[in-house]
């Protein structure tokens, strides 16, 4: 069963609050999570700013979602990705971010995206 | 006024293609990721920060989480962000 199951990949690749995209991208892994299927997640380009620790919207108002991408592990999504290159180039560590993800370096990105069947890009 | 990060847009550069020295540049919204120290443009952004009077949008940090800055930025808060679009002519980029 587990063997047909469809490799799903999320991209986390904008920044959190200039646009949508990313809170839509959470929900959409929520959604897949829920339904148990084969999903990976992975931060690359700006998306890296979505998982960064510290956001307080006192001043703002727009609600921070950052915190709710640590429940990803109790949908049992456990295939979460950095690019590295992306989160350095950003001035960030794995220090400064809200969940714990492998770093890859951005030839492994490339083959991990020839072996998926779908791409959700946020 | 630069709404856009820098990683992923080049109306940064565009807006000091046509800026005059000395002009006052606003970064708010995505655009705070400029300010951000410690990244790839940070000493790109050093010399922007000498030629022209960089400001940055407090509230916008703060929801992003952003806390350290590059040195010669200014951070202003709404009220400070309306004075200042007051004084000057304004150009969104």
């Amino acid at each position: 069963m587990n063997d047909e199951m469809a490799k799903l990949m999320v991209v986390f690749r904008t920044a959190p609050y200039g646009s949508i995209y990313s809170f839509e991208g959470l929900e959409n892994v929520l959604i897949m999570g829920a339904y148990d299927q084969d999903v990976s997640v992975l931060f690359i380009d700006d998306g890296v700013f979505a998982i960064k620790k510290g956001m307080d919207n006192s001043g703002t108002g727009i609600k921070d979602f950052s915190p709710t991408f640590r429940a990803l592990e109790a949908y049992d999504i456990e295939k979460i990705f950095i690019d590295r290159t992306s989160m350095e180039s950003r001035g960030l560590t794995k220090d400064d971010l809200v969940i714990d993800a492998e770093l890859i370096e951005s030839d492994t990105v490339e083959k991990m995206m020839e072996e998926q069947k779908n791409f959700f890009m946020f | 006024m630069i709404n856009k990060s820098p990683f992923e847009s080049m109306s940064l550069d565009d807006c000091l293609k046509y800026a005059s020295k000395g002009s006052a540049i606003i970064l708010y919204e995505d655009g705070i990721y400029a300010a951000m120290a410690g990244t790839a443009i940070e000493s790109k952004m050093n010399t922007v920060a000498s030629d022209y009077k960089v400001y940055v949008l407090k509230e916008d940090l703060m929801q992003r989480g952003i806390d350290k800055l590059i040195s010669g930025v200014t951070e202003v808060d709404y009220a400070g962000f309306v004075d200042l679009v007051e004084e000057h002519k304004t150009c969104s980029w």
